[in-house]
């Protein structure tokens, strides 16, 4: 169904207006909008206030494992941090500030006035932000100290009987049930609301990449939040899910985990990919190459990331077929990711590369993912990960994969919707040198810890012996994490700062595909007062080449009454 | 990005000779674990080409293609389905290419071999067992224990008649293929001595199996390792040690320990029954 053609519009009954409420001004403005512009960048806000956290809590881990028998912080508050790290970065950073991109975009790519349900997107904000409060007021009794995957039996009440795996747990459950909400109207919006002449084969790529991403999370969280909620019976109301004294099974945990958690993987990596399916072509000048390849690589791997859970569980009494089984499903969605990395790269090749910091955070992306997409390779072969699982090794794999793939991808996007979202540019010199600093950082905090775990350091240790020789690993590492640090406090100095001396930016700066360039920027409450008839999977191509042969305005060459044949 | 990528390849390639372990996972304690090793060299081969290749055409385009003054117009190319098929039927042959290879390896790393001459003989060893479910390929003697993680110790039970059991130190037969069944009796524990090949993990309610089989030479040496599955705030403290002796200084240890074993038992029995008499004990 297309909306807002004339002819639909005449047919329906008229909207009779009963009274105007005055919008609030100031703060209450932003506590009771249910604009998606302004709910984008609650989150976008609240999201990088949770990253922040979480990589202060990964500087203090990374203080700590700096060198062998260190003293800094005591076992139990280093499985804290362990547990709250993940879990901020995981459910409280990756997930929602996609989102936050996806509600800010979606409508204006799709040349729609707002999302479908504003006010259930004002609540899936809400839900998001009282899950991370509640998750955080932990820090007043004591945190979950179970890792971010909370397996029991370690997460009952026998063993860690505080209330912080509850705070867990009641997070799970909000920021879950704003995932849902929100993944919901992403798909109605994305299904109903875009503008007319664009079809599915028009779509842009990142909106391909949140219908995906909704999908996935609508398949994947019923799972995780069916199990925290046997593991809350477990703790308090003398059920036995997961206790096998009373006939339960530590294992349906884990199945059910990471029925969830690995589609949760996807879910953060696949919008950065469509982010980064945007940035590439307007920087190369070029179109990207395969866009239907990479729309359906996109699906691909979304299915197939419905399949492989098992691979996080090859150590456990499985049999040998079940393993096979999902060793030969993970090694399937390497093809997809690949197709991906490709087609990158072959958008690149023989285009005018124009080298603005959007484009160093987008082209680091393949570059980096791929060595995550590698060793995950390595890991998925079954008697490989029995030396590799639960070590370093693990551990860099999925920060190539969450950090050298999606928070470089969307730090890319940052730098390249900025303009769109305030009116003004953030710095390139400031931006370049974030970037260099994030990417040597990066790579040495993370390169030496597959050394580390080759050499058999086990991940989630707040301490190592002397005699395991990963001591220069450890260090470099840590070193490493601070100038990574920097590198990310560099880019919000640069976001803050720019917010009032930034260069205006125009309704396009980086002459970019995508109809989110032709409203102004800022946009205004209502997006578009014209909304472009699109002919194409770049319409604001189309919209510049006839403004520069016809020398109508670009209004007017939009407009989707005007007789006019592209 | 140039520069770090050349320094990182160049390091791929020449580490692997010069040191075995910055690359390479631990291996040489156990024919699994030396298996597992070699496994991985032949992926990590096929992965260091795919990298330098993904890396190279990546850096080239970013660098032979950037804007310059004169430069050459952007080739608006939209997609090529030759080479696009080309790429994804290339990407799925090297993963037929790493099934193949891994299932050539997994009889080897999985299925227990036989003990070899030199090791524990069966009329010797009261406690060694061949009544297993799934017997080595060629029979003999093998010896099992029972590994149980508990917060934060490793207990080891022998199987066979006397009871025998350790914490911490394991002590085990070279030249014998010994066969652990791995459990946990509180919370999940994974037992991992990484040069005698692969983990697993310890659950409560199940139990998981592996094994290792110690070459002669090695007799006398100790192989660290240390619990894999954080399993609490003594996680990391939580370590293991397995001595290998000659099949004779095994039978010695086991005898002594035994005997101390049983001299406990009664020593126990002796202070209740003194408890008792002092009307101390219900």
């Amino acid at each position: 169904m297309e909306a807002g053609t004339a002819a639909s519009r005449t047919a329906r009954p008229e909207v009779v207006l009963h009274g105007l409420r005055t919008r609030p001004r100031g703060w209450l403005e932003w506590l009771t909008t249910t604009d998606h512009k302004k709910i984008g960048i609650l989150y976008l806000f609240t999201t990088f206030l949770f990253f922040i956290l979480g990589g202060v809590e990964a500087l203090i881990m990374r203080l700590q494992l700096a060198q062998p028998d260190s003293t800094l912080i005591d076992p139990g508050a280093y499985n804290g941090l362990v547990t709250v790290h993940g879990t901020t970065m995981v459910f409280l950073f990756l997930v929602p500030v996609l989102a936050g991109f996806g509600n800010y975009l979606v409508p204006l790519m799709i040349g729609a006035r707002d999302m479908a349900f504003p006010r259930l997107n004002a609540l899936s904000y809400w839900l998001l932000l009282f899950g991370g409060i509640a998750f955080y007021c932990s820090f007043f009794f004591e945190p979950p100290q179970a890792g971010w995957t909370m397996y029991p039996p370690l997460s009952d009440d026998a063993f860690l009987p505080s209330g912080g795996v509850d705070a867990w747990i009641f997070m799970i459950h909000l920021t879950g049930i704003s995932s849902i909400v929100g993944a919901i109207n992403f798909i109605a919006t994305i299904h109903n609301m875009r503008a007319p002449g664009m079809s599915w084969g028009r779509m842009p790529l990142f909106v391909w990449a949140i219908l995906v991403y909704s999908y996935l999370l609508v398949a994947a969280l019923p799972s995780v939040a069916a199990a925290v909620t046997m593991l809350l019976t477990d703790r308090h109301f003398g059920t036995a899910f997961f206790d096998p004294a009373g006939g339960g099974d530590p294992m349906l945990w884990q199945h059910l985990f990471w029925f969830f958690g690995h589609p949760e993987v996807y879910i953060m990596v696949l919008p950065v990919f469509g982010m980064v399916s945007e940035i590439l072509p307007v920087f190369a000048r070029k179109p990207i190459f395969g866009y239907k390849a990479i729309a359906a690589s996109t699906v691909a791997i979304a299915f197939l990331g419905l399949l492989v859970w098992a691979h996080h569980m090859f150590t456990t009494p499985t049999p040998t077929v079940v393993l096979a089984f999902f060793m030969l499903s993970s090694f399937m969605i390497a093809v997809p990711t690949g197709i991906k990395i490709f087609n990158w790269i072959a958008t690149l090749w023989r285009g005018q590369i124009v080298l603005k910091t959007p484009l160093y955070f987008a082209a680091a992306l393949p570059g980096l993912f791929v060595i995550g997409g590698i060793s995950g390779v390595i890991l998925a072969i079954f008697p490989v990960d029995w030396q590799l699982h639960d070590t370093y090794f693990v551990v860099a794999h999925f920060h190539y994969v969450l950090f050298g793939g999606s928070v470089f991808g969307l730090f890319g996007g940052l730098y390249y919707w900025y303009p769109k979202m305030t009116g003004r540019l953030m710095s390139e010199s400031l931006g370049k040198l974030s970037f260099w600093l994030m990417f040597i950082g990066f790579n040495a905090t993370f390169l030496p810890q597959h050394s580390a775990g080759l050499s058999g350091m086990p991940r989630r240790i707040y301490d190592y012996s002397d005699q395991l020789d990963v001591g220069i690993y450890n260090l470099i590492s840590s070193i490493g994490a601070f100038i990574l640090g920097i590198g990310v406090v560099v880019t919000v100095v640069n976001a803050l700062v720019s917010l009032k001396s930034g260069k205006r930016a125009g309704n396009d700066p980086w002459k970019g595909n995508t109809l989110e360039w032709f409203t102004q920027s800022p946009p205004p409450p209502n997006n578009f007062d014209v909304v472009p008839r699109v002919r194409s999977v770049e319409p604001m191509k189309d919209i510049r080449r006839e403004v520069a042969t016809t020398s109508v305005p670009a209004e007017t060459v939009a407009q989707p009454a005007a007789p006019r044949s592209l | 990005m140039a520069a770090v990528a050349a320094a990182f390849a160049a390091l791929l390639v020449v580490v692997p000779g010069a040191s075995a372990d910055l690359l390479t996972p631990e291996s040489g304690g156990s024919p699994n674990a030396n298996d597992i090793d070699t496994l991985y060299k032949i992926t990590l081969y096929v992965a260091i080409v795919i990298f330098l290749i993904v890396e190279g055409t990546l850096i080239w385009s970013l660098v032979k293609y950037r804007l310059r003054r004169g430069g050459p117009e952007a080739a608006q190319i939209r997609g090529n389905t030759p080479l696009e098929m080309g790429w994804t039927v290339a990407a799925a042959l090297i993963l037929v290419v790493l099934t193949v290879v891994t299932f050539l390896y997994l009889d080897d790393i999985e299925n227990p071999p036989a003990s070899g001459p030199n090791g524990l003989r069966a009329s010797q060893a009261r406690f060694a067992s061949i009544d297993q479910p799934e017997p080595p390929k060629s029979g003999g003697p093998i010896l099992r224990i029972g590994v149980n993680g508990q917060q934060y110790i490793w207990r080891y039970d022998y199987a066979g008649g006397d009871q025998l059991f350790s914490y911490y130190e394991m002590v085990v037969p070279t030249d014998t293929t010994v066969v652990l069944e791995v459990t946990g009796s509180d919370v999940i524990h994974s037992w991992w001595i990484p040069e005698l090949g692969g983990k697993v993990d310890g659950v409560p309610g199940h139990v998981n199996k592996t094994w290792f089989k110690i070459p002669e030479s090695k007799a006398g040496r100790v192989f660290d390792g240390q619990c894999a599955e954080l399993c609490g705030e003594g996680h990391a403290d939580m370590r293991a040690e397995v001595r290998a002796v000659t099949p004779d200084e095994f039978e010695a240890w086991a005898d002594r320990q035994r005997a101390d074993i049983k001299a406990a038992g009664e020593a126990l029995s002796e202070q209740r029954k003194q408890r008792e008499a002092r009307g101390e004990v219900d």
